[in-house]
């Protein structure tokens, strides 16, 4: 369960965030929608602890854990995992080692063995098949040279690699042709589960049609607007933001 | 006993007529010693090719090379997990046989044949001229036209407080090939001031790989000058880990049309370390190539340094000359200075130098936190990766492997 009260932040001196009230009970993928500018990227990087973001009030909790308190990595160990709208490079990092680092960092704050890289390699290989992605995707440098749906297909690779509790995708659908897109929804849709909640923040409601969520959030001009089921985003592609914005003005 | 050039200058005074070989040259190289001193040291002149670097703590240290061999050596020896090729190790400047495993065939010890050369300049490089006054060992390899002799090793390792002076030579004849791997590695605060020369022959292939892993209460100077004739290769790779303070010098003249330089660096520092990597490579025939590439990680109050400079004689039309010298900076207080000059007197050339100083990037870093990988694990994938292309340049995969290996345990030990 992910809790998020009265959260207020901002970067420099101005304020994002004014006051976010969210539950994401397990089990459950919410989405975010909103306006450009609304803060739904800025609410992903606080929740994974980015440090350019100060917050000014507010709680975050997820299954218990307080989350503000902790470093980016250890809000990965917890289960949380934020999908980059631009993915970083990384020049000179290869991708299985990446993973395999990545994946071990994980196990290790669970108590878990490591995976060598002959096990790790199964696994990853796997996935990649599962998942309709070239094997040479992990014997390249991470996201170096990557297209733009390669990069977010990468994303979902991580993912599935190392199985959140807690997926929030930020904008991962922009710039993604039809056949991306359904891998980008079928890769959170095989995590789906008891256990499993995920905060999928999206300009375009296109991406629901395949990862139908439970509830829809507006986040306008950094509070949450209005709330409801998965009717509320066809409603938003047809009327837009501005109609409601301007009725809770 | 005195410290500095006056201790150094009584020591030969001390020695005189009992050190191998031509005595006239060794006191030319004093004169020149006693005349310029050590760059830094107590006196005040300066010397424009040590801007950056002063030797002020070497005149300062006492040093007391006559001390009885050490147990050491043997432990230093087995943590350096040699290759499995042949291996000629000095301990404390001389030769230890009984410690070796020597090529088949083509090997000479300075003590016994000693070759000062042709190629170094003792009037102009205060440490050669050091070297040239005092050297007592050293390693002489040949390989004969047409021969590869593989992989050697030449190892240095120093203990205890002494001054050590090596003075090798290595010579490829016509078509001939060698890979030669040198480590220098000890315990104690100790200067190792070593001097190499080395000849291509026409169409010959030298491979040179360097890891300087020395205590880092030690002084390493090492000059080389390469002379590399038509279609020959002096392909070199340093790796500069240890030290208190490190000075890599290498001349490198191209002398015959189509002969290919590279003097690629990584220097990986901490603390109060410096280390000074300066090239001179003169392109004095046609259609001759040079590559530079040095990258410094700097951590600590380290400093790092890079001089280069390329010549291009009005003869060398065609010249390709490349340099690029990289800084990661992991600490406010860390330094690099960095000198690139070009003196280019051809005029259908292609030369080009760089420079980039930087720190680690931010979106990297929690990039890589954010999948769950702890802030020291992160900064050591991202060095690595800033270092690969650096080590990339080392073609022999065992050595490559070798090298990041003891970028590993450098790593290590900067944890512990």
């Amino acid at each position: 369960m992910l809790e998020i009260k009265g959260l207020t932040a901002s970067i420099g001196d101005k304020p994002i965030l004014k006051g976010v009230d969210l539950t994401v009970p397990p089990g459950e993928v919410h989405a975010i929608m909103g306006p450009n500018g609304a803060g739904k990227s800025t609410l992903g990087y606080v929740l994974s602890g980015r440090e350019d973001y100060t917050v000014t009030s507010g709680t975050v909790t997820f299954n218990g854990i307080d989350l503000l308190a902790l470093e980016p990595e250890q809000r990965a160990a917890t289960g949380a995992f934020l999908a980059f709208q631009a993915p970083v490079e990384l020049p000179g990092v290869n991708n299985a080692n990446f993973l395999r680092t990545a994946l071990n960092a994980i196990r290790r704050a669970h108590g878990e063995s490591e995976l060598d890289a002959v096990q790790f390699l199964k696994l990853a290989r796997a996935e990649t098949k599962r998942l309709h992605m070239p094997d040479d995707m992990l014997k390249r440098n991470v996201n170096v040279g990557f297209s733009g749906g390669e990069k977010k297909r990468n994303e979902v690779l991580q993912m599935a690699i190392l199985r959140p509790k807690l997926a929030i995708l930020d904008e991962t659908d922009s710039g993604l042709d039809i056949d991306a897109l359904k891998i980008v929804a079928d890769g959170v849709n095989a995590l789906r589960g008891p256990e499993f909640s995920a905060l999928v923040i999206t300009h375009h409601q296109r991406l629901l049609d395949y990862l139908v969520p439970h509830r829809v959030h507006v986040l306008a001009n950094g509070r949450i607007l209005r709330s409801g089921g998965p009717e509320l985003a066809k409603e938003l592609e047809k009327n837009g933001y501005a109609g409601m914005i301007a009725e809770a003005a | 006993m005195s410290t500095g050039a006056t201790g150094f200058l009584q020591r030969y005074e001390g020695l005189a007529g009992r050190l191998p070989g031509d005595s006239a040259l060794r006191s030319a190289a004093a004169a020149a010693f006693k005349a310029s001193g050590l760059p830094g040291g107590t006196q005040q002149r300066r010397i424009e090719a040590w801007k950056y670097t002063s030797l002020r703590s070497v005149a300062e240290a006492k040093f007391q090379p006559d001390t009885a061999p050490r147990h050491e050596v043997e432990t230093v020896l087995a943590g350096l997990m040699l290759l499995d090729a042949p291996r000629i190790v000095f301990a404390d400047g001389v030769l230890r046989s009984d410690l070796s495993v020597m090529p088949p065939t083509g090997f000479a010890r300075f003590a016994d044949q000693p070759d000062f050369g042709t190629l170094s300049w003792p009037d102009r490089e205060p440490m050669v001229a050091l070297n040239t006054m005092l050297a007592q060992d050293g390693a002489a390899l040949h390989v004969p036209a047409g021969f590869d002799a593989g992989i050697v090793q030449l190892v240095s390792i120093a203990t205890g407080e002494g001054d050590f002076h090596p003075r090798h030579s290595i010579r490829l004849a016509k078509g001939a090939m060698m890979t030669v791997v040198e480590i220098s590695a000890g315990q104690g605060r100790y200067l190792l001031n070593t001097v190499t020369e080395i000849h291509v022959a026409e169409g010959a292939h030298l491979t040179h790989i360097r890891l300087q892993d020395e205590a880092v209460t030690a002084f390493h100077i090492s000059t080389t000058y390469a002379g590399i004739e038509t279609g020959g290769t002096y392909d070199s790779f340093t790796l500069n880990l240890g030290a208190r303070l490190s000075r890599t010098e290498v001349h490198a003249q191209l002398s015959g049309a189509g002969a290919i330089v590279h003097l690629n660096a990584a220097q990986i520092l901490t603390g109060s370390q410096h280390a000074d990597f300066t090239t001179v490579v003169g392109h004095a025939a046609p259609g001759c190539s040079s590559r530079q590439t040095v990258k410094n990680v700097l951590n600590g109050r380290s400093r790092g340094v890079f001089q280069g400079k390329i010549e291009v004689a009005r003869i060398a039309q065609k010249t390709d000359g490349y340099q690029m010298n990289q800084a990661l900076l992991l600490s406010p207080d860390a330094e690099i200075d960095c000198k690139p000059e070009l003196e280019i007197f051809a005029d259908d050339v292609k030369c080009s130098h760089g420079a980039t100083v930087g720190e680690l990037d931010p979106d990297q870093m929690f990039y890589l936190r954010s999948r769950g990988i702890p802030d020291a694990e992160a900064r050591s994938i991202l060095v690595r990766a800033f270092l690969a292309e650096a080590l990339g340049a080392v073609a022999d995969e065992t050595i490559r492997n070798r090298l990041e290996t003891a970028v590993g345990q450098w790593w290590e030990r900067q944890k512990a």
